[in-house]
Parts: structure tokens; sequence; C-alpha cells
């Protein structure tokens, strides 16, 4: 960076009578003013706005092609006898749960053995990456053929090859089948993102830290526990907050793999709110569905951030 | 040299059966697994419909006699083509739209520097965790209201929602490593400060303002959730969405076509991205580390 030096930026003298705009865009209000109307406009009228508008939308009885009146608390009311909504609750912390115990599992171990001197690192790193880059539907269209009931290659090398099974897997006919495999899925598309993260935050830890550890004879275990662990964590609990909430609001895999079936058993809260809001046209039911993920959403960040933030939040951090 | 009992010399550089056991063997799992998915959409977008659906006479890893058949069909017989253009069109007219609009938000935020600019970058930041999920039903019907509906438009205007605080947020941090030095220099001789920015800033910024836009872009190719809320009719589909609701017809379905559909609308991205890996890493790791 030091390199640069002003000398190369030819300047053009024209200093003098700037016009009314140009000294109007030089004043440092207005120019700020100007900078952030267009992002602040936009997330305004895009996000903050639908924001609010979702909440209200949850306290009225909107039908597509039909104002609502307010109805009060009726729409979850009805949401609290509603089995189907219970057992999306249900699924929905479920997979949240199970996906990012795994996801974070593998991805750990995955971003541990990229970090050892591996031959073609940035090589393997960039193929790792694909099943992130490719769209989920696709790719989850995919694996709904690999969970073909009749002809999953998973269940032809069980049976057929190893021989270890002697009927073809029901992968999305039976709930559990389906709730695992909806999951196993989740985990490959995840695993990437966690482990290029994380290996990144590896990468910041400076190798004379283990070398001082390894002259004091600590074991590989012991210089995970205390090096590693310690200064991963940090970026740990951003990689987890995000993940947490993109998991719990997951839409595209059930809709593109199971559409909630079988019998609603897969049914996320995401998946569940489309299906009554926008074909079942209930606009009203389908916006409770989704403002009763808030709440779930806010201590999932809360809780991931501050419980693995907490040390670097105590230190005081001097970027915020 | 005596590996065996001296526990140092293993832990650094492990070598010979034990690292083959416990890094190459698991990484080429991991690398198996991750890439298995596209092998199987490749090789079936390839097969015959008789070999597809006979694993008793042919070996399912491998294809014996490959057809273009389910890609002629996709290109020639499906809207296919439409699908793509018109993903091509909101992916790159919301990817414009999103670096202009984040370009002068970080420039206010990080180089004008007024008070508040670390409130608005933290409201900014707050704005990404508001999942796409809450949204689609309150902006579907804005867009109705908007006259939006069933227009890439809409998908134009909603897209920059996720993607301009991710690239404020990444350019933030690499309009940091400019040093303000330079932008006084410039103003002692007299630059405003929109030529700063055109002159100075941007040029040093050009990696940051790549990554954002890559990710940008395959972020919007990848969106599903309002392109099916927001779009209805056939030939104004984003790809995703299309391959899902217009290739999966009745009970039976063409998987030779799918995943014909699948490899196809995975390759544009796919392709861009090796382009680009170098910058599509950094971006994704500078923005967590932010």
């Amino acid at each position: 960076m030091s390199e640069v030096t002003t000398a190369e930026v030819p300047w053009s003298p024209k200093r003098a009578a700037p016009g009314a705009i140009a000294r109007l865009l030089d004043s440092k209000p207005v120019l700020i003013f100007l900078c952030l109307l267009p992002a602040v406009g936009l997330l305004l009228t895009f996000l903050t706005y639908p924001l609010g508008l979702g909440i209200w939308l949850a306290f009225t009885d909107t039908h597509v092609g039909r104002g609502g009146i307010f109805v009060g608390l009726e729409n979850f009311e009805s949401l609290w006898y509603d089995n189907v909504f219970w057992g999306a609750v249900f699924y929905t912390v479920f997979y949240t749960t199970v996906a990012t115990v795994l996801k974070f599992g593998l991805g750990l171990w995955l971003a541990l053995l990229l970090n050892e001197n591996v031959p073609l690192k940035s090589l393997i790193r960039a193929i790792i990456l694909m099943p992130w880059i490719v769209p989920t539907v696709l790719s989850a269209i995919t694996f709904w053929w690999i969970y073909d009931a009749q002809f999953s290659i998973i269940s032809y090398v069980l049976v057929d090859v190893l021989g270890w099974r002697t009927t073809y897997i029901d992968f999305l006919g039976t709930p559990w089948h389906a709730r695992w495999s909806l999951i196993a899925a989740n985990v490959w598309r995840g695993i990437p993102f966690v482990a290029i993260s994380l290996l990144a935050g590896l990468q910041t830890i400076s190798p004379s830290l283990y070398e001082a550890a390894l002259l004091d004879g600590a074991s590989s275990w012991q210089r995970f526990r205390k090096i590693t662990a310690p200064l991963l964590m940090p970026i740990l609990a951003v990689v987890l907050t995000f993940s947490v909430l993109f998991t719990f609001t997951d839409f595209q895999l059930v809709y593109a793999i199971t559409r909630g079936g079988p019998i609603n058993s897969t049914h996320l809260m995401a998946t569940l709110a489309f299906q009554r809001g926008i074909p079942g046209g209930q606009l009203g039911e389908g916006a409770a569905i989704a403002v009763s993920m808030i709440p779930f959403l806010i201590f999932a960040t809360l809780f991931s951030y501050f419980a693995l933030a907490r040390r670097k939040w105590q230190q005081g951090d001097d970027n915020e | 040299m005596n590996s065996s009992t001296s526990e140092g010399a293993l832990l650094t550089w492990q070598s010979g059966p034990r690292r083959v056991l416990t890094v190459y063997v698991p990484l080429a799992c991991f690398v198996f697994v991750l890439l298995f998915p596209f092998y199987w959409m490749t090789i079936t977008t390839f097969k015959p419909n008789a070999e597809l659906y006979d694993y008793k006479t042919y070996n399912p890893f491998w294809v014996v006699q490959p057809t273009l058949d389910n890609i002629k069909r996709l290109l020639f017989e499906t809207s296919y083509p439409r699908w793509l253009m018109t993903t091509m069109l909101v992916a790159i007219c919301s990817t414009v739209l999103s670096i202009f609009a984040s370009v002068l938000a970080a420039n206010a935020i990080q180089r004008l520097r007024f008070k508040g600019a670390n409130l608005v970058g933290l409201a900014i930041y707050i704005a990404y965790l508001v999942p796409p999920s809450i949204l689609f039903i309150p902006l579907a019907t804005m867009v109705f209201q908007l006259g939006l509906f069933d227009s890439p438009a809409a998908l134009i205007l909603t897209y920059p929602t996720f993607l301009i605080p991710f690239c404020t947020w990444l350019l933030i941090g690499y309009f940091r490593s400019i040093p303000y030095e330079l932008e006084e220099c410039a103003l002692m001789d007299g630059a405003s400060r929109l030529q700063i920015l055109r002159r100075i800033t941007l040029p040093l910024a050009v990696p940051g303002l790549i990554s954002a836009g890559i990710f940008s872009f395959t972020l919007s190719w990848n969106e599903f959730i309002y392109a099916l809320a927001f779009i209805s009719s056939s030939e104004k589909k984003t790809v995703p969405v299309a391959i899902l609701t217009e290739l999966v017809q009745g009970d039976v379905y063409q998987w030779g076509s799918l995943m014909a559909g699948s490899l196809l609308g995975s390759l544009p991205v796919a392709i861009f991205y090796s382009f680009f890996v170098d910058y599509y890493v950094s971006s994704l790791t500078g923005a967590v580390k932010e």
C-alpha cells in the first residue's frame, strides 16, 4: 500500500469557480445524505417496511386479492391448536440442532485436515466449495434422485454391491427416513462454508504458538484445546450465528425434495408459511407462522453470539 | 530419526502410514462425498433411458452409450434459453444496483466519517440477519400492490435487500485498508470528495469490488424463494424455479431431463466461480472475519 503515491494521480487544475451544484456536492452533510440514500432507501422500503407489514399481517385475516381486517391473536390461537404447526416447529428445531452440530463437527474436522500441509491445497479448497456455489435447488434435485425409492444409488451400493441389506431403503417415503435424509442433504451443502471460514480462522493462528507448545511437550489434544479452540472462538461464533440463522429459516431444500411430505412430517416453519400463504392464499396465517420464527431467531442469534463471543466481548473489541 | 519415540518429530511432520491414515484418507472421503452428487448429476444427464432405469444389466456408475437427448430436449423443447436469459438479466441488474448503492454507502460510512457512522454500519449488518423466509409474504403483497407481480423488476428490486448489507460490509473492510493520507493530499490539491471516491478510493478497492460483484451475482443466481413467490408465468421464471416447477410434471419424473437441467443450471455459476476462486474465497472469509 505504501508504494502508492499521490504523484501518480494526475489532477486537472480546474480549481477556479466551481458551480453551485459542485459546491453543494462537496459539502459533507449533503454528500453523506446522497451516498446513504440508495442503500438506506432500498433497505427501508424492501426490508424494514415489509418486516413491519409482516407483523401487522399476522394479526389480520388477509387473503390473496382481498385486504384483511384486524383480528387480534386469532391466527396465533388457531396455530396453537394446529398439530401441523407444532410438527413444523419441532422439525425446524430438530433440523437446525442436528444439522448445525454435524456441520460444525465435520466442518471443523475438514478445516483441520486442510490446515495440514497437504499437496494441491488451493485446488482442494476450490473444489470443496462447489456444493455451496451451485444453486441449492439444483443440488437438492440431485439429492432427490439419489434418494429415489427404486433407483437410489445408495440403496444399490448397500444391497447389490455390499450386500448389507436385502431391500431398497425408502428414503423419502416414511417420516423419519425423510427427516434424516433432508438433514444429510443440508449438512452436505453446509460443510464447505463452515470448513472454509474456519480454515481462514486457523490460518491466522501464529505457528510460533504451536512451536512453543511443542517445546513444552504439549500433546496434540492439548494444543487443540489450549491454542486452537480459544483462538478460533470469535470466528466460530460468527459462523455459527449465520449457520443457525440460515438453517433455521431454510426453505429451498425441503421445498425441492419433499415439499413437507410425507404427511406433513418434514415441514419447516418457512415451508409451512409458504404453503399456507402463497398457494393456500391465507396470507395472514402464513405471516403469523413466519412471525413465529422471529423469537426463535433472536434467541438463537443471541445465544450463539454471546455464549461463544463472550470472551471477546468482555475484553472489548477495537473495531466496533 | 528415532521417530517412534520422539513425540515432537511425529507431531509437526507426521510421516508415513499414520499421516496417510489421519489426513489423506479422511480428506479423500470428504472430497468424494462432497463431489459425488455432481458426478451423479453429470453421469445421469448423459444416460439413455434404457441404462438409467436398469441397474441389473448396466453398471450405474458408468455410461455405456452416452446420449445428448436429455440436453437437446431441455434446450429445444422447453423454454430453458428464456429462463437462462431472465436469470442472467435479473442477476446482472440486481448486482449492478447493489454494488452502486453499497459503494456509496460504504464510502459514506468509512471514508466520510460522520457522527453515528458506526451505528448506520451496524444497522446495515443487522439487516443481513433478516432472512428472506420472513419477508416473502409481506413482500408478495407489496409487489402485488406496486403492480410488479410477475415481472423481473420485482426480483431486481428485492434482491438488493440481502445483497446490499453483504456488499456494504465487505467494501467497508476494503475501504478501511486505504490510508487516509492519500485522501488528505488529494483534498489539498483541490479535489472534490466525489473525485476522491472516483480516482483514489475506487481504483484501490478494485479487488473488493470484484469480490462483491461475483458474490452478488452467484447469490442472485441461486435465489429461490422470492423468484418462486413473485413470478407465475412460465417463461418469466428463473432457472432454479423453472427447473423445479416446469420440469416436474405428473408422477413420472423425467430424471434424465431433470439432471440435465440441474447440470446446465449449475454450469454457469460453476464456470464463473472457477475464474474468480481466489476473490470468492477472500470475500467469503473476509466477510466472516469482519
